[in-house]
């Protein structure tokens, strides 16, 4: 699974108030504990209460391009400040996110092919995240098809099918995990898949063991990515081990380890 | 109707490994050889790059080799105590790729030479031929860890492969070969975990020695499992191609030693009429050992008749020729 670490988000509040204050430090020591900790992205995200969302994604970006040559997650339903963002980034990115909505379609994938960006594409439209895994995976389907009009390879697409935390949507769990294997049969080469992987433990006790057991359980239904807490240790080994049962990385003593600096 | 022919795509590469070095590299070799660099499964050269060719070392000791079959007196009886003649004897008349010389004299059931000895040994090796030179030890842990670092001294800068490192016993050979700027051979016993587990030991003592390790997966001859060791040796190479860093190395295998071990290389014909002749039989057991093995992507192939050497460099000529389309 590629780590997409989602420290350096507006919605923590030392992030926030790093942001407000214009402390690089704060931010660089997050870039610097998800790299060493195996994050292979890093997720930014200026929050959802940011005044002037543009110069905190440019601040962002170049404060943690400074210590850290991984490339970037930029996260923002402001398409203005991913494209300033973009313009800034030393390597390909990734968007994140657009819904299967076509005005949204259009400017990101757009964006994308310009900039030589991945893209996140999520599972919902206008009338919201769908309950079952065939309507999810029709609206994947759509944004394979309009990717591939902007010449965007559909490996080029991390499909999001959407998690909801498991004590307020427990029945989307199962839906879930069928809607990433049947991403895979949409095209080929296939879409990737990615999940918001805290997501499924919002509000819940247990939330660190319920990350974990998820992601192994999403991995071996071809889970590609997650963003998620890259300095979980037990969850580094966790999807360390997992790649090990699935025959994606061949077995040594050093197993996690080698996991952990494989984005090195 | 264009046929469109289905081609595997790889992530990475097996990494280069140069051994040798010449006066201006720092040594005294009249070239160096580069093994290793493959993008694409063996000699597939349609699908991606085999940039070298597979060499094969000549196997030498600093010994008379007692157990060898006297069927090798006639090539080589009359250089048996002199590994330096022996050296230049399988180079310019056999055509070696290179040497590899074992210090089984260092033994201390055999003549327990002194690492000052080996050393010696291997400087007259040195100056007898041109080629890039292996180096084994005796095989006993213990004398080995205090030959290695003699011998690394002995021929710094004349980049040899010193061998072998295992996963109980790595650190005193590595420990030589970053010193003196050598390459390792690391040793697993047909075990895939363990081959890349000491890839990453060796790996940790520096990181300068990943492009300096060269695996032995270790190699059994036909009809004795050569089978595992071609799966293993897949694997490494699919992992290799996969992105695995760890095991992205080129192989080395020892096919003479272990030919010349089997039955079917050594029994007479007189106590197996069926069998055929012995010594054509010999020949033909280690050569379709070999061959298997340069089909599983061994890039050192280690040999002893000088027969079957010239058979296989007859045959990586034919495998190297460009297949692509």
């Amino acid at each position: 699974m590629i780590i997409i670490g989602e420290r350096i988000n507006g919605m923590f509040k030392d992030i926030a108030r790093a942001i407000k204050e214009k402390d690089a430090k704060v931010i660089q020591e997050w870039a610097r504990k998800q790299e060493e900790n195996g994050a292979h992205y890093l997720d930014i995200n200026v929050g959802p209460s940011s005044p002037a969302p543009v110069e905190a994604m440019k601040w962002l970006v170049e404060v943690t391009q400074e210590v850290t040559d991984l490339p970037l997650c930029l996260d923002s339903t402001k398409y203005d400040a991913i494209e300033e963002g973009l313009k800034l980034c030393k390597r390909p990115a990734m968007i994140n996110s657009v819904p299967a909505i076509q005005s949204k379609m259009e400017r990101v994938f757009s964006m994308a092919a310009q900039y030589d960006a991945e893209v996140i594409g999520l599972a919902m439209s206008e009338e919201g995240i769908p309950k079952d895994a065939d309507s999810r995976v029709a609206l994947a389907a759509e944004l394979v098809a309009n990717a591939m009009a902007f010449d965007i390879s559909p490996d080029r697409l991390y499909i999001d099918p959407l998690v909801l935390p498991c004590n307020v949507a427990q029945d989307h769990g199962p839906e879930v995990l069928r809607t990433l294997r049947e991403i895979k049969l949409i095209s080929d080469p296939s879409p990737k898949t990615v999940v918001g992987l805290s997501n499924v433990s919002q509000g819940t006790k247990n939330r660190e063991l319920i990350n974990r057991v998820f992601a192994v359980m999403a991995m071996s239904h071809g889970l590609d990515a997650g963003i998620v807490d890259a300095c979980d240790d037990e969850l580094m080994a966790a999807v360390a081990t997992a790649r090990i049962l699935l025959n994606m990385d061949i077995y040594c003593d050093s197993y996690i380890d080698v996991f952990k600096k494989s984005n090195r | 109707m264009a046929v469109e022919i289905l081609k595997e795509k790889y992530r990475s590469k097996v990494g280069e490994v140069v051994l040798g070095a010449t006066k201006e590299q720092g040594g005294t070799r009249s070239h160096t050889i580069t093994v290793g660099g493959e993008s694409t499964l063996p000699f597939l050269h349609f699908e991606g790059e085999v940039p070298h060719r597979p060499v094969v070392a000549m196997e030498i000791l600093d010994m008379a080799p007692e157990d060898w079959h006297p069927c090798f007196k006639q090539y080589f009886g009359d250089v048996y105590d002199d590994p330096a003649a022996w050296a230049k004897k399988c180079v310019e008349q056999y055509g070696a790729d290179l040497i590899q010389i074992r210090l089984r004299s260092a033994d201390p059931d055999f003549k327990d030479s002194s690492p000052e000895d080996c050393a010696a040994v291997v400087k007259k090796v040195l100056e007898a031929v041109g080629v890039p030179l292996i180096v084994i030890g005796c095989g006993k842990p213990e004398k080995d860890s205090t030959i290695f670092p003699v011998v690394a001294e002995a021929a710094a800068g004349e980049n040899l492969l010193l061998g072998v490192a295992e996963l109980e016993n790595y650190k005193a050979i590595t420990s030589a070969c970053m010193a003196h700027q050598h390459n390792i051979i690391a040793q697993s016993p047909i075990d895939i975990n363990i081959c890349k587990q000491l890839n990453i030991l060796i790996a940790e003592m520096s990181t300068a020695m990943v492009n300096r390790i060269v695996i032995d997966p270790t190699i059994a001859a036909l009809g004795y499992g050569i089978e595992y060791s071609y799966s293993i040796m897949e694997r490494a190479s699919n992992g290799a191609l996969q992105g695995d860093k760890m095991l992205a190395m080129p192989m080395i295998g020892n096919i003479g030693a272990e030919a010349w071990r089997a039955k079917e290389a050594n029994i007479s014909a007189e106590d197996e009429p069926g069998w055929g002749e012995q010594e054509e039989r010999g020949i033909m057991w280690e050569s379709t050992t070999a061959m298997a093995y340069l089909q599983s992507g061994m890039n050192i192939l280690v040999m002893r008749h000088p027969r079957s050497v010239e058979l296989i460099k007859g045959q990586i000529d034919d495998l190297m020729k460009d297949n692509s389309y």
